[in-house]
């Protein structure tokens, strides 16, 4: 029995919603090193130590023939001494699990060389924050809500590059941290996830990401933006290192910090 | 001592594995024709440099062969076959793809490959194992991928065709 069956790094990363992309954008591959013929898995723990936040997530997701990933993803977002300054306590921690689903519905981002056709999925996330009286009194209409998504994912072998698009429709505010939908607007938006990674060998990608969130609270949220490197240590093991700045939080401005994540698949 | 001589000969006879020993065999006759190639050459003259030309090409498709049949997963896949021919072939089929000016003689790859139920864990397993022929040439990374992304399209006609 051979486990496995996917080159190094061809599943990608496991970012911070729980489903197979790089840091914080969600990408059309399927997680798990299995193939077509196969079912793999992967698990992730993730820190995100930003300046007046500490941000954590783990979770795991199961590719399924490399056609569909189901995945869960718990967040943590523990507000630290900056609680003590909203007013919502000292360690105050927003939490939210994100359930995901998704299917690869065209073309084969690696085998597909000799044509511009991107590998394309489309998924679904729930999200469902806890602190439902927080959410409201914060000006959040719901302490759940839905994220749909299309991605577009490339990998351009003669250039050494991937790059993925991702077109999310959601209503989340601060990721779904927060609820969703708010005082300032109460609909689905289109937001964007864009993804450049560069391979230095089969083993190392680098790269950079930039991703768009909804406006719908009375505070400011701003784009984030990311640089990474993703080390394949072994085909079971990866670790992604890097650094993101995800601008402003419940009016604690220039967020940023060093991004880690240690990564196992079969 | 010609006693000995006699020994070491037949000692080595037994010990030569059994394709480096055939002949060629002969196939079923089919249309030979540089279109079985699968794709048009590079045509980059500093590919066929980072390959160390004709040679270097030679290296590496003998090196794949080898890594491929010492592999658990892979040798029995491959034992069946003409070696003699194999290396032949994918020394030619690289040489031409690689811009190195060769002729492929080569059958196209959905037809060398129907019925050997290869999955696309064993094409992967052989890019592997390129990869590593490849570094032990020490072809650069970037050029490895421009080579890949040549070969990468046939996965559709090798696995399950």
């Amino acid at each position: 029995m051979v486990l496995g069956g996917k080159l190094p790094l061809t599943r990608a990363v496991t970012n911070i919603e729980g489903g197979t992309g790089a840091g914080l954008a969600t990408w059309a591959l399927i997680g798990g090193n299995e193939t077509e013929d196969g079912i793999g898995a992967s698990a992730f723990y993730t820190a995100i130590p930003l300046s007046d936040y500490d941000f954590s997530a783990y979770g795991a997701a199961v590719g399924f023939y490399n056609r569909v990933e189901l995945s869960y993803a718990h967040q943590s977002f523990d507000t630290g001494s900056t609680g003590a300054l909203l007013g919502i306590g000292s360690g105050f921690t927003f939490e939210q699990d994100i359930w995901g689903a998704k299917v690869r519905v065209l073309g084969d981002a690696l085998y597909d060389q000799d044509s511009w056709v991107p590998q394309v999925a489309v998924g679904v996330q729930y999200k469902q924050a806890e602190h439902d009286a927080l959410i409201t009194a914060l000006g959040g209409e719901d302490d759940s809500g839905v994220d749909v998504y299309v991605s577009a994912t490339k990998i351009f072998l003669d250039q050494s590059l991937v790059v993925n698009v991702t077109v999310r429709a959601t209503d989340a505010n601060q990721f779904g941290l927060l609820g969703h939908g708010g005082d300032q607007e109460d609909d689905h938006t289109a937001q964007f996830e864009v993804s450049a990674g560069y391979m230095l060998s089969d083993r190392l990608l680098v790269g950079a990401e930039y991703r768009t969130r909804p406006d719908n609270l009375g505070f400011a949220e701003e784009e984030s933006y990311d640089v990474f490197a993703a080390y394949a240590i072994t085909d079971n093991l990866t670790l992604v290192a890097g650094y993101v700045d995800i601008g402003s939080v419940a009016t604690f401005d220039n967020q940023d910090g060093a991004y880690l994540s240690l990564q196992i698949g079969f | 001592m010609r006693a000995l001589t006699l020994f070491v000969a037949m000692t080595l006879t037994m010990f030569v594995p059994a394709a480096w020993a055939q002949e060629e065999q002969p196939v079923a006759p089919y249309v030979q024709s540089d279109a079985n190639a699968g794709a048009q050459p590079l045509t980059d003259p500093a590919i066929l440099a980072a390959f160390h030309g004709r040679e270097g090409i030679q290296r590496i498709a003998n090196r794949t062969v080898d890594l491929a049949l010492a592999d658990p997963q892979l040798g029995p896949i491959f034992e069946p076959f003409d070696m003699v021919r194999l290396r032949r072939t994918l020394n030619e089929h690289f040489c031409y793809l690689l811009g190195g000016g060769c002729a492929y003689t080569g059958r196209d790859m959905a037809t060398s490959h129907a019925g050997m139920g290869v999955q696309t864990r064993d094409f992967n397993l052989l890019v592997r194992h390129l990869r590593t022929a490849m570094e032990e040439e020490d072809v650069p990374f970037p050029m490895q991928n421009r080579f890949l992304a040549v070969l990468a399209p046939m996965h559709r006609d090798v696995v399950n065709p």
